[in-house]
């Protein structure tokens, strides 16, 4: 990557492979504590890099409490409130566990917490596959910024940030690398979310 | 910049697979029991209709109530356009009354070029089937039928296979449409119709032709049977019915020719006895009802992704689709 003569700040990394790892672990655990063992817990990941979280939470959940933890996938795009404001987007799959949602504790998983606009969505779009019993949130970072009153029950890492700048969150599946980056918005590669998040950028 | 689908012909092969791909992961929530999806809320699309259809314009919407549009429809029998009112006069009223898109079927070859290309409609204009021009959204929900059953899956296209359009093709605005869409999906489309059936000019198409269905059958991998059109029919184009049937039609000993995997396709509406025997129609391999139900999610397809935005075709390669930029190497 060139760096522009008058640069904003390059990004700088807050959470690398080890931390993510710790921080499912713990997050895993934390879910078996709250839900009492996770019995009815169905994970839901939310595209895209919520799904590769939701499945390693799936892999670390599996290992703790030796039984099979429901995962699912779901895209939110036909639920957005921004359709005016951005070129439609390709859709993502969904895909619901086949034993479906009715009466189950659903943890929705998402990589960064920002506005609330997509779990707003992800609300929205639940209430139209089922009734969970109760419905959680878990994300790898919450940086603030909340434009809903919504709030995450399991949290990676609180990143206090300002709306200058922009969190990275690179996951291996898609990424080749696990790490957690925190940049100007400016610099060349912005994370979806905050273009999400801002009207006010250029399309 | 083209807000609009109006033919088949203009339409890149990234931008056919775009729609395809966003019709199959639409149509798993017709599966649902809640089948309604916000996105499309508060907006406004016009069914304007000039020429009867039962199929496309329920189709259509069913597609917009799904995606929470409100819904008018306007049909040209007791309206203003049977009292004399033009093309553009009924446009402007649209436009004056906040259409966000009009889906219009004409008998004019042209008019929904004409009302997409002109300024009196802001909103987007989809091609519900023009005179006998071109019919893209009938194209694309067979594009997405044939796909489904030869080679399933997001992203792949219709290389290497080969479909035989059979019957009226003179008077088809489905084989138009179909022709170009194919061709753009990697397949090799073949007409098959009595010479008169087929329109002057048909050699600069990207097609081959035949006169013999029984010696195509063996090598497709579809047919489609289109409907003999006695609507539009103002000359003896064949000697008789029974003759064209017999010469033309599909039936159970034609089925018995086609290759193991090749399905029977049709547009409707059937007439069963003249291009289609009734054991044909109702055999497994005709897919007539499966591609009803595709339409509703290539229609609801292509209306989140103009009302959304998107822009089809030549539209500058820089052009965002999707609001995840590429990764930039650190």
């Amino acid at each position: 990557m060139t760096t522009p003569s008058s640069a904003p700040r390059a990004p700088h990394q807050v959470l690398d492979a080890t931390d993510i790892a710790r921080v499912i672990t713990r997050i895993a655990h934390e879910i078996v504590e709250r839900a009492k063992g996770a019995e009815d817990v169905v994970l839901l990941g939310i595209h895209t890099r919520g799904v590769h979280l939701a499945r390693r939470l799936q892999a670390r959940l599996t290992q703790i409490t030796g039984r099979d933890i429901p995962f699912g996938t779901l895209d939110i795009t036909m639920y957005r409130d921004d359709l005016r404001l951005k070129p439609a987007r390709a859709l993502e799959h969904t895909e619901i566990p086949a034993e479906g949602i009715d009466g189950k504790l659903v943890i929705l998983v998402d990589d960064v917490l920002f506005s609330g606009r997509t779990i707003r969505a992800a609300l929205d779009a639940l209430s139209d596959i089922g009734r969970p019993r109760a419905v959680r949130l878990a994300v790898l970072v919450d940086r603030g910024h909340r434009e809903l009153p919504i709030r995450a029950d399991y949290v990676g890492k609180n990143l206090p940030t300002s709306l200058r700048e922009a969190v990275q969150v690179r996951l291996a599946e898609s990424d080749g690398l696990d790490a957690v980056l925190l940049g100007d918005r400016d610099y060349a590669a912005r994370s979806s979310q905050a273009l999400a998040a801002d009207p006010e950028l250029p399309e | 910049m083209k807000r609009h689908l109006v033919s088949t012909a203009g339409l890149g092969r990234d931008d056919a697979l775009l729609i395809l791909d966003t019709a199959e992961e639409l149509s798993q929530f017709s599966g649902r029991a809640v089948k309604k999806l916000p996105t499309l809320r508060g907006r406004t699309v016009v069914n304007l209709f000039f020429e009867d259809s039962t199929r496309t314009k329920t189709s259509f919407e069913v597609a917009e109530k799904r995606l929470s549009a409100d819904v008018i429809n306007f049909s040209a029998k007791g309206s203003s356009v049977s009292k004399g009112e033009s093309l553009k006069d009924t446009a402007l009223t649209l436009q004056a009354m906040g259409a966000d898109a009009v889906v219009i079927r004409h008998h004019a070859s042209g008019a929904p070029a004409r009302l997409a290309d002109s300024d009196w409609l802001h909103g987007s204009v989809i091609n519900a089937g023009d005179g006998t021009h071109e019919h893209p959204t009938q194209a694309l929900l067979d594009a997405f039928t044939l796909r489904r059953h030869l080679n399933p899956g997001a992203g792949r296209d219709l290389a290497g296979r080969k479909v035989a359009i059979v019957g009226d093709v003179l008077h088809s605005r489905v084989a138009r449409s179909n022709v170009h869409l194919l061709t753009t999906l990697g397949a090799q489309v073949v007409f098959v119709a009595p010479p008169t059936l087929l329109p002057i000019g048909i050699e600069t198409w990207p097609c081959e032709v035949s006169y013999d269905l029984d010696s195509v059958l063996p090598k497709v991998d579809a047919v489609m049977m289109l409907r003999v059109q006695r609507e539009r029919m103002n000359a003896a184009f064949f000697p008789t019915e029974r003759e064209y049937s017999r010469r033309y039609g599909l039936d159970g000993a034609r089925l018995a020719r086609l290759p193991e995997h090749a399905v029977v396709m049709h547009p409707g509406p059937m007439v069963r006895g003249m291009e289609i025997t009734a054991e044909v129609a109702d055999s497994p391999r005709c897919t007539v009802v499966e591609q009803v139900a595709n339409g509703v999610s290539v229609r609801m397809a292509v209306l989140y992704l103009l009302l959304g935005g998107a822009v089809f075709a030549d539209a500058p390669a820089d052009a965002p689709r999707t609001t995840e930029l590429p990764e930039a190497a650190q």
